[in-house]
């Protein structure tokens, strides 16, 4: 008899565990888990920001450890962001390429002369059809690319200083001299 | 805190409003329909593209009926936003190990319901018949004193 009573609280005892793992998981990671990880970097040729005439191309992200940026003049917490990718830049010396993502060509300048460029070019894709490719979702999303041009690691939303010096950075040193490993969430 | 692709117009990305979506070819437009029920908007989680306002949903929705009127098939389409978004853009998932839970779990649980009931109705007939047998002296005794009172 008692043990009748007992299976189903085993069992209700078991999915509620299921559910609060699932509801504090959610919790930290909303991000959605990109596919993109470990594929090539997806194929572009587009204008760059400042100079228009420019191409730039996923060819250029081969044969050295970089970021992919994206970023828009419209998004909030781009602006947020700003500061640290201009630290990441300056002071640790990162290569980051920048995609403007469905910008109007004179705010994205504007944004640049007015808060620094930390970009070495910024592709302009007015579509959003290159966010598409990049599964982009949310702006501003950053994608860490090795030397071969492949996609390492995916980070959402803004960068702050502790994802840079906890996560990206030691991502970045560890491609530079090994295999990577440091790149898992 | 993401920047969502804006769902309202107020610092979002600018621009002109964009012309609908037409299909001439009703056999088209019935495929965009049934893609745009089964993908996921990313930015509203709990939406699929046909619901969404989004402009992110806008743009995939663009992209699926450009890609379906240049003639390439629902699976292709399928193909092409599952590379990009992974298996969470469809409402739809696959059957494979990491969703083995979510697809046999209500199964598993049902079998073991129905198994777990039968084994309890066997169990109270199998008492009843018990129950039902010959009855005691003791209760002969009673069952003849009522007669007897009446």
């Amino acid at each position: 008899m008692k043990k009748q009573f007992m299976t189903p609280l085993i069992i209700f005892g078991l999915l509620v565990i299921l559910l609060v793992v699932g509801l504090m998981k959610a919790q930290y990671i909303r991000d959605v888990p990109s596919p993109l990880i470990g594929k090539p970097a997806p194929q572009f040729s587009l204008p760059t920001v400042i100079e228009p005439q420019q191409v730039f191309s996923n060819d250029e992200l081969k044969g050295q450890v970089s970021l992919v940026n994206i970023w828009a003049s419209w998004c909030v917490s781009c602006r947020a962001e700003h500061e640290i990718l201009n630290y990441a830049a300056q002071k640790e010396g990162l290569k980051i390429y920048g995609i403007n993502y469905k910008d109007e060509m004179d705010d994205a300048r504007q944004w640049l002369k007015n808060r620094g460029n930390p970009y070495v070019k910024s592709a302009f894709d007015a579509d959003g059809l290159l966010g598409i490719d990049w599964g982009v979702y949310g702006v501003p999303e950053t994608f860490v690319i090795d030397t071969e041009g492949n996609i390492r690691y995916k980070h959402t939303g803004p960068i702050y200083i502790q994802d840079l010096k906890n996560i990206i950075i030691p991502c970045i040193e560890s491609l530079k001299s090994g295999q990577g490993e440091k790149c898992e969430k | 805190m993401l920047c969502f692709l804006p769902m309202s117009a107020s610092g979002g990305p600018r621009g002109a409003p964009k012309e609908p979506i037409v299909f001439e070819n009703p056999q088209v437009e019935d495929d965009y329909l049934e893609l745009a029920e089964e993908l996921r908007c990313l930015v509203c989680q709990n939406q699929n593209l046909i619901d969404s306002n989004a402009e992110l949903a806008d743009d995939l929705r663009r992209e699926v009926a450009k890609m379906l009127k240049k003639g390439q098939t629902k699976e292709q389409v399928k193909v092409f936003m599952v590379d990009r978004y992974g298996d969470f853009v469809l409402y739809n998932p696959p059957f494979k190990a990491q969703t083995i839970l979510l697809w046999a779990g209500p199964f598993v649980l049902m079998f073991w319901g129905l198994f777990a009931m039968l084994k309890k109705i066997k169990a109270d007939k199998a008492e009843n018949n018990a129950d039902s047998s010959e009855l005691s002296a003791e209760e002969k005794e009673k069952l003849q004193a009522i007669l007897k009172n009446k």
